[in-house]
């Protein structure tokens, strides 16, 4: 057997407000839909523990499905046995949570590194091993040259080539998710607002969004249309950014001091129109907490007009420079056949040909109703992580302007219904990708077990993948062509 | 990149004229630091960024400061890479667990005279995190801190007043 697939397990069930079918399956189903992982038939989307089961997310064609399995006193069998991709998930259940994943190939902590009071450990990490003539080592980080946060990467070097590259995590590790355990609806929006601050209206977004669904919450049409704007605005933002940071990884700094001109034009527009420059706290369960006023909106539209301008003079200028190809093109490159198997989402998985999208896969309101068109490149280079995000800037401005006409007045905000025990998940298109949120709730409006899965576990990885055979002085360029999250990684 | 040029002409200097240097940063400052320093370092300032734990909400405004409004080289501002040229460490987050040895580290590698500015309110006293298992506490439990900035994040504009406090006082 090869693996189940998804949608005959689902046939017959009917899915949760959220989109997401739930069911109870025993370990054999449990272990045949993660073999079904590993044959492509369908994405493992997320894996957590909660409480005493393991819970799986798992994205099919058109059907999506989360699978609880209860734990054997916290064991039960491991996924990455059969599909790599899980193995940092497992590990970092292992940490957090204390289960036992059998079979797990990988058994080295991950996010625990034996600092944490009452469970210190002098053990080293250990490292792969990398044997071979002419071989050396170079450690980065946790502090890296720049203002960036922190994280180690361990390289295999023969020569400037990289041999090997491998990651550790877990310095910016914060304990969110027990902080949001029993935390109440209000203050555990503030806290999944600064999971990652440069995601946070996406996040926001999520965490509103499984509450919605665990609560029946409908909110207002034009909340709705409000929250696309700042999704879209904190993507443009970010996108912008982070094609100068390329450039200026190739020491082109007249582009990137164009694009950080530009994405501060864009905090700017954000904070005269929202009261705040990352847009923080203003998605909100039941809606959004500010209101977008007239002149908010030609603040906007001036705004767009300008991007659209930065955007055609930078990849005008782009275009002319070979010597900054040179160091684009064929640089970093990720494998369709990898991004696939690790439903790598967001511009890296697209650069590389996978057509994945939250807001055109698994459409949420207003993405269901908005012009718009999922776009991929297939080189999987730094150059294509670069046109991905280029692209993507022209459809978030088009998304922007059909948001913007479609406004009407009307509340911004609807009341909180009567709090009920229950359960709600949400899959939202962050800029880096699509992020997953699964929140529980009892009767009170307390939060139980919220798990946050960012587009960069499934992202990191393949930077390992991507970098080898380059040269170590392209790793700055290929790692900021990923931009993945450490905190958002890290939780 | 014959545009760009042309645009800076057309639309003139984007730099944002210099703020006032903070009144509650001189403040703070003016008992932290000592005459001694003044003389050493003169009007500039070297300084290293160091992410304790943060969201990386402060890290992306402190990243502003090099863009062409806030232009922070001007006041004789520098971002550096090693621990052993800089004269401030510019620390963010609360310190986590795992973070805790790095910092030292760090800060241990610096020459004196040195100055620590926790940026954000995290630095301050954790913000939203406070209370986790997984913290060790706001900067000031692992480094003596000289300025505190707050903000959730704060602004670029709100660091500059901070730093130009920091020269004033110690440059």
């Amino acid at each position: 057997m090869t693996g189940a697939v998804l949608a005959d397990l689902i046939a017959g069930r009917g899915a949760g407000p959220d989109g997401y079918v739930r069911l109870d399956v025993t370990s054999d189903i449990w272990t045949a839909m993660a073999e079904g992982c590993a044959a492509g038939r369908h994405d493992l989307s997320a894996l957590w523990a909660d409480q005493s089961r393991v819970r799986m997310a798992l994205n099919g064609e058109g059907c999506r499905a989360i699978l609880s399995l209860r734990t054997e006193d916290g064991a039960y069998p491991s996924v990455s046995a059969h599909h790599a991709p899980a193995m940092r998930l497992e590990r970092a259940m292992r940490d957090l949570h204390g289960v036992r994943p059998i079979g797990l190939p990988d058994a080295r902590p991950w996010l625990d590194h034996g600092r944490w009071p009452g469970r210190e450990s002098a053990a080293p990490y250990d490292f792969l091993r990398v044997e071979g003539d002419d071989l050396h080592q170079v450690a980065v980080g946790p502090i890296h040259a720049g203002i960036i946060e922190p994280g180690h990467f361990r390289f295999a070097a023969s020569g400037e080539t990289v041999v090997r590259l491998e990651q550790r995590f877990g310095y910016a590790h914060k304990g969110v998710e027990r902080l949001l355990e029993g935390a109440d609806v209000a203050r555990g929006a503030r806290i999944v607002g600064r999971i990652s601050g440069d995601s946070t209206v996406a996040y926001a977004w999520a965490f509103a969004r499984a509450i919605e669904a665990a609560l029946g919450w409908s909110i207002p049409p034009r909340a709705v249309l409000l929250r696309g704007i700042l999704a879209e605005l904190e993507r443009l933002s970010h996108h912008i950014n982070d094609v100068g940071g390329i450039c200026n990884d190739a020491s082109v700094l007249t582009i990137n001091a164009r694009c950080t001109l530009q994405r501060e034009d864009v905090l700017t527009v954000a904070a005269a129109c929202f009261g705040h420059r990352l847009m923080m706290d203003c998605i909100v369960p039941g809606g959004v907490a500010t209101d977008l006023s007239q002149d908010g909106i030609s603040r906007i539209r001036g705004l767009l007009a300008r991007l659209e301008e930065t955007r055609a003079k930078v990849l005008r200028v782009y275009d002319g420079l070979p010597s900054l190809q040179d160091r684009t093109i064929t640089t970093g490159i990720a494998r369709l056949e990898l991004v696939r198997q690790y439903a790598t989402g967001g511009f890296v998985g697209r650069a590389s040909g996978r057509a994945f999208d939250a807001r055109k896969s698994f459409p949420y309101a207003p993405y269901d109703r908005l012009d718009f068109e999922l776009k991929t490149r297939m080189g999987g280079d730094v150059d294509a992580r670069l046109q991905v995000r280029m692209d993507e800037i022209v459809e978030s401005l088009g998304m922007v302007r059909q948001l913007l006409d479609r406004l009407e007045p009307g509340e911004i905000r609807s009341k909180s219904p009567a709090f009920v025990a229950g359960e709600g998940a949400a899959l939202i298109e962050a800029f880096r990708g699509d992020a997953f949120m699964s929140v529980t709730l009892d009767g009170a409006g307390r939060l139980g077990r919220v798990h946050l899965r960012d587009a960069s576990w499934f992202q990191w990885p393949i930077l390992e993948a991507a970098i080898e055979g380059n040269i170590i002085a392209d790793f700055p360029i290929c790692n900021k062509s990923f931009n993945c999250a450490y905190s958002g990684h890290d939780l | 990149m014959r545009s760009f040029l042309l645009d800076a002409l057309r639309r003139g200097t984007a730099t944002v004229r210099p703020p006032a240097p903070g009144p509650a940063a001189l403040e703070e400052l003016a008992k932290a630091l000592a005459e001694r320093a003044r003389q050493r370092l003169g009007r500039s300032l070297a300084i290293r960024e160091v992410d304790a734990g943060s969201c990386n909400g402060c890290e992306l405004e402190i990243n502003a400061l090099n863009n062409p409004v806030y232009d922070i080289e001007r006041f004789g501002l520098k971002f550096v890479a090693s621990p052993r040229h800089a004269d401030v460490f510019l620390v963010t987050g609360p310190v986590t667990w795992n973070m805790r040895e790095a910092l030292l580290r760090a800060y241990n590698a610096a020459p004196e005279p040195k100055w620590v500015v926790g940026v954000g309110d995290c630095a301050a006293n954790c913000g939203i995190f406070a209370g986790s298992d997984a913290i060790v506490g706001p900067i000031a439990s692992v480094l003596p801190v000289d300025l505190h900035i707050g903000g959730c994040p704060p602004a670029p504009l709100e660091i500059v007043k901070g730093l130009l406090a920091l020269i004033e006082k110690a440059g």
